[in-house]
């Protein structure tokens, strides 16, 4: 399964949430404010790189780019843009949107 | 691959438009095909014709009007959700006993069955709100 976490996790608790429920295998793709959770050396993470074994994580491009993040991701995490996301729901046979 | 998209958020105050008109133009791109857009909640609120932003600003709602004229896409607004904030088209306006209509080209009024009948004739249903 495909997950999308589109609030910063400093904001709204839903990316905690996200990937608690995830299960192994699936994704996580970071799009809008979720970017937020791709930074390197936030309070949260630590907890994205601990999951980081069970779930391959993505984040939108063009979205990291357009809070000014580029070059502040976290080694690990998977730039795409809207056609990687198109893919990224074409790969997974289910979209699960956290909101 | 066939897909339906839901968007519940109206445009300008939150993301979930852009992001769904972006992710729609990538997968028709890529050769998908858009089954339908439903547009529930505040999302309705794409779907006026009245929406005047700055020229120098995106036309969210022209936007969706001209890619569905391009590529015959389905733009259905919960009628329901249309009514409370209204969102009306020329039978709606007149079974209401309103004095005018707003929708723009290229929506259509209908009900929830349309959102279901979309998950169940897609491939996938992707969800883009607040």
């Amino acid at each position: 399964m495909l997950h999308t976490v589109n609030k910063s996790p400093f904001q709204k608790n839903t990316f905690e949430s996200c990937i608690k429920h995830a299960a192994k295998g699936s994704a996580v793709l970071l799009i809008e404010d979720g970017v937020y959770a791709a930074l390197k050396d936030s309070a949260v993470s630590a907890k994205v790189q601990q999951a980081m074994g069970d779930i391959t994580f993505y984040a939108l491009e063009p979205d990291v780019n357009a809070r000014g993040l580029k070059g502040k991701v976290m080694d690990g995490i998977n730039l795409v843009d809207y056609a990687g996301f198109v893919d990224l729901t074409v790969k997974f046979d289910r979209v699960q949107s956290w909101l | 691959m066939k897909f339906t998209i839901q968007i519940n958020e109206g445009p300008y105050t939150h993301q979930a438009s852009d992001t769904a008109y972006n992710f729609a133009t990538a997968a028709l791109a890529a050769g998908h095909e858009i089954y339908r857009v439903f547009f529930y909640h505040d999302g309705v609120n794409n779907a006026t014709r009245l929406s005047t932003p700055p020229q120098d600003d995106r036309n969210v709602i022209n936007r969706w009007s001209d890619l569905a004229a391009k590529h015959n896409l389905d733009l259905v607004v919960c009628v329901a959700a249309a009514q409370r904030r209204g969102i009306a088209d020329a039978d709606e306006a007149k079974r209401n006993g309103k004095n005018a209509d707003n929708i723009a080209p290229g929506f259509r009024i209908s009900g929830l069955g349309q959102l279901i009948e979309g998950g169940i004739q897609s491939d996938r249903l992707v969800v883009f709100g607040d």
